[in-house]
């Protein structure tokens, strides 16, 4: 799995590629997020369109992401969920937790 | 009742990168029955989540301990069966990770992502310890792997 981080405006997009998954990708989103808060940012958009997987494992890091985001007073939003990804989230009803947005545009602007 | 010979057996250490091993041996048993992407990605997925409950909660991620993976193909059911060396839990003490005040809480989804994946959920405790999580699965396709060669023979 792979993360790269870049600026829109205020907000830090992560984009994810890979699998989400126990012993690796789990910890990658938890690090990528701390990064990000570390340097400063309060809003942060997870780009999810290049995961193929993700595991409950990968599931408890987004929503330990969220809160963390939460706690610092910033917001924390999904945009690009693949449809296996988003049947997981409809499943464990995470769904009704996240913001999520089809496009990044949409996503962006939906933080000011 | 007949005894269905598993198709594959796999016995791993406790450690996070065997599950990739489990999961591509058990995805590429289901692609020979011909399934679909979408029931080769979910069941590869639930089997995903047992090995790693195996390691993790059972074996304590301790790699002296083994997981034991078996696969069988019967009668248009797909059976999984996980095995670790752990000392058993009550599979009925696991909160609900849909009650509204577990949704924020990181952990607690595993065992719901393997009854909501699959058809039927089971576990069983050996009297000398040890659980063992069966998975199953009705499939579309279920011609065994191996009856091409059968019918040559």
């Amino acid at each position: 799995m792979n993360i790269r981080q870049r600026q829109v405006g205020d907000v830090t997009v992560l984009d994810v590629t890979g699998k989400i998954t126990i012993g690796v990708g789990d910890v990658a989103i938890k690090d990528a997020v701390q990064v990000a808060l570390g340097g400063g940012a309060r809003d942060i958009l997870l780009n999810l369109q290049g995961v193929t997987t993700i595991d409950s494992a990968g599931v408890g890091e987004l929503v330990s992401a969220y809160t963390s985001v939460a706690h610092r007073g910033g917001k924390l939003k999904l945009v690009g969920l693949p449809p296996k990804v988003n049947d997981i989230l409809q499943i464990t009803q995470l769904i009704t937790v996240f913001e999520v947005y089809d496009d990044e545009a949409s996503a962006v602007a939906s933080f000011k | 009742m007949p005894v269905v010979e598993p198709e594959a057996y796999l016995a791993v250490a406790s450690r996070f990168e065997n599950i990739e091993l489990v999961q591509a041996v058990v995805e590429d048993l289901l692609q020979r029955l011909e399934l679909g992407d979408d029931d080769r990605h979910w069941i590869g997925l639930a089997v995903r989540e047992a090995v790693a409950n195996a390691i993790k909660h059972g074996n304590g991620g301790d790699p002296q301990k083994q997981v034991e993976v078996e696969v069988r193909i019967d009668a248009g059911d797909v059976e999984v069966s996980v095995r670790d060396e752990g000392k058993g839990f009550d599979p009925s003490s696991v909160a609900d990770p849909l009650a509204p005040e577990n949704l924020l809480r990181p952990g607690g989804r595993g065992i719901f992502y393997m009854r909501s994946l699959m058809d039927k959920v089971e576990y069983r405790f050996g009297a000398q310890g040890g659980t063992e999580v069966v998975l199953r699965k009705r499939i579309k396709s279920a011609a065994a792997p191996r009856a091409e060669e059968e019918t040559r023979s």
